[in-house]
């Protein structure tokens, strides 16, 4: 059992790689003995220490693309890479590059993308397993023509581990870029004060319920009391009262935190599939029979507006 | 100016999904526009607005026998919308339904492609880039914000950190995000217009395409289920409940 050969799309993060990108080394290296990360951006040639220890056997790195949107020549340098290869898959992380990639490289190669992956696993051949209406249901597909499949993998569905195991090979790899990019004129940093939604232990994360815009400051509030992170359903991104970044679901991040409150939030499918592994579940609803409700741990009926302010002057008044 | 924006009719999000035999989508019952659609209907009007004039041309795959969603994004202000509808495109997968929308856009002349980041019922999510690679044009994704200048368009694009400001020369794709701007009602002109405006139906054949699916679904099964806990009624003290059950876990 196993694959001769899996490539992994190592996204780079401020501190070495993202963590989804770990996770995936991670299980990438449990399917395969031989996994090829490949990197760009600034990042140093201490990067294939850190490959190595997630898994991989050899490290591709693109170098520093400057002010161009990665996805083009990261997409066209894979295409000629993955040419030369018989890798069973590429593993890509399901964030905004990551998907962005896995579709410029999917076009190029005429190949087909699987994405929302939750899992992976060798059965004859690869098989993707994707969560479908709200994570009720799990469908298993796989490629049935030859080649490389590009395998887009949602955060958090394996654990990362980082092991002894010896550096990467690194391969210096000048980009391929032919195309007409999109060029990124300034970067802004949005002030974050506690975690990110992502890697936070306590989410707290507001619905339609809350009623208003402005309300979604006690959300933030309780979720700055607690050392956590704010977070949000689909409608009230929809809505405008907050951007996209806070979105949880479907559509939105993945997390799964020690804990995530979710307040006014009635438990669409479209939510859940985004907060289900969470390990506990607080639910404040109106609605007694929201559906929120059946996957709660402790579920209280009432209305945000008034619960969520009060949790807020319980936790100051605790310092 | 000339923008296309793709666009999908989905399956109602309030009614539960169910699959068919073949593991497709039941999309029998009643559609509707996709709701995050409705974005890139609108940011598409408000940039021909603001050039001063111009065409927003609809551009869809799937089931034509209902058009209530296409109309409504007509109503919206769009001026005409191409559909391909063909029994062989039935569950095709991203890819494919790519190669599909580039072949409807390819001859357009537009300066611009706008698409949702992805749509609520299959959000592959890949489908907007899958169409710029096969253009050969730039795609600028996940815009908050979206502005045309003389041959160039900027947008605000949403990233882990904060945000960047990208632009490219047009022809381009552009992804717009949910909630980037307020897709306007359509009135009551609007709805009437809407009725007569042109719905182009075509066939895989008038694209001179044939597809041949890649992937297969081999199995859909129940996924463990989670257990409800415990519910209390808000009596005014449920804000100490909430601590008690948080110190229960250890989180407090």
């Amino acid at each position: 059992m196993g694959f001769d050969a899996l490539w992994v799309l190592a996204e780079p993060s401020e501190t070495g790689f993202t963590s989804t990108s770990l996770e995936l080394l991670t299980k990438a290296a449990e399917l395969s003995p031989s996994v090829t990360a490949i990197t760009w951006g600034a990042g140093g040639d201490d990067l294939a220490d850190v490959a190595g220890r997630y898994g991989a056997t050899s490290l591709i790195h693109l170098g520093d693309l400057g002010s161009v949107l990665p996805a083009g020549p990261v997409a066209e340098t894979l295409a000629t890479l993955l040419a030369s290869t018989t890798a069973t898959a590429l593993l890509t992380p399901g964030s905004y590059d990551g998907r962005d990639i896995a579709g410029r490289l999917s076009a190029r190669l005429q190949r087909p993308v699987l994405t929302n992956v939750t899992g992976l696993r060798d059965d004859n051949g690869l098989v993707t397993e994707h969560p479908l209406f709200g994570g009720t249901e799990i469908a298993t597909a796989r490629v049935t023509t030859p080649g490389v499949a590009i395998v887009v993998v949602r955060p958090k569905s394996f654990a990362a581990a980082e092991g002894s195991t010896p550096p990467a090979a690194l391969r210096r790899e000048a980009p391929v870029n032919t195309q007409r990019n999109a060029t990124i004129t300034a970067s802004y940093r949005e002030e974050r004060n506690g975690p990110a939604l992502e890697d936070a232990a306590i989410v707290v994360s507001g619905g339609r319920g809350l009623g208003s815009a402005e309300a979604f400051a006690s959300v933030a509030e309780v979720a700055t009391l607690l050392g956590g992170a704010p977070g949000a359903s689909r409608a009230i991104v929809d809505a405008g009262w907050v951007p996209y970044s806070y979105q949880v679901g479907q559509t939105g991040k993945t997390v799964k935190p020690t804990v995530y409150i979710a307040c006014g939030i009635s438990g669409a499918t479209q939510h859940l599939v985004g907060m289900k592994g969470s390990q506990h579940i607080v639910a404040i609803n109106k609605d007694p029979d929201a559906p929120i409700f059946s996957i709660a741990d402790f579920g209280v009926v009432g209305d945000v507006t008034s619960v969520l302010p009060a949790l807020a002057a319980a936790l100051r008044a605790r310092g | 100016m000339h923008v296309a924006v793709c666009v999908k009719q989905i399956p109602d999000p309030a009614v539960a999904g169910s699959l068919d035999q073949q593991f497709h989508l039941n999309r029998s019952g009643k559609v509707l526009l996709d709701e995050a659609d409705t974005y890139g209907v609108e940011v598409a009007l408000q940039l021909v607005e603001a050039a001063g004039g111009g065409d927003v041309t609809l551009v869809s795959m799937g089931d034509a026998s209902d058009v209530t969603g296409f109309r409504s994004a007509l109503a919206m202000g769009a001026t005409s919308a191409i559909v391909v509808s063909d029994p062989a495109l039935r569950g095709a997968d991203a890819l494919t339904t790519a190669q599909v929308l580039a072949a409807v856009i390819a001859p357009l002349n537009a300066d611009l492609v706008l698409c949702a980041t992805e749509s609520s019922d299959g959000y592959t999510g890949t489908v907007p880039t899958q169409v710029a690679e096969l253009l050969s044009w730039p795609a600028l994704t996940y815009a908050t914000k979206v502005s045309t200048d003389d041959g160039t368009v900027r947008i605000s694009r949403q990233t882990e950190a904060g945000f960047d400001d990208v632009e490219s020369s047009t022809p381009a794709v552009v992804t717009v995000t949910a909630g980037s701007v307020e897709p306007r009602y359509a009135n009551f002109k609007g709805i009437m217009a809407a009725k007569s405006k042109t719905i182009d139906i075509r066939t895989l054949a008038d694209l001179g395409l044939t597809v041949a699916p890649q992937e297969v679904v081999d199995s859909v099964t129940k996924a463990p289920t989670r257990e409800a806990g415990t519910k209390i009624v808000d009596d005014g003290t449920s804000a100490q409940a909430i601590i008690s059950f948080l110190e229960s876990i250890k989180v407090l």
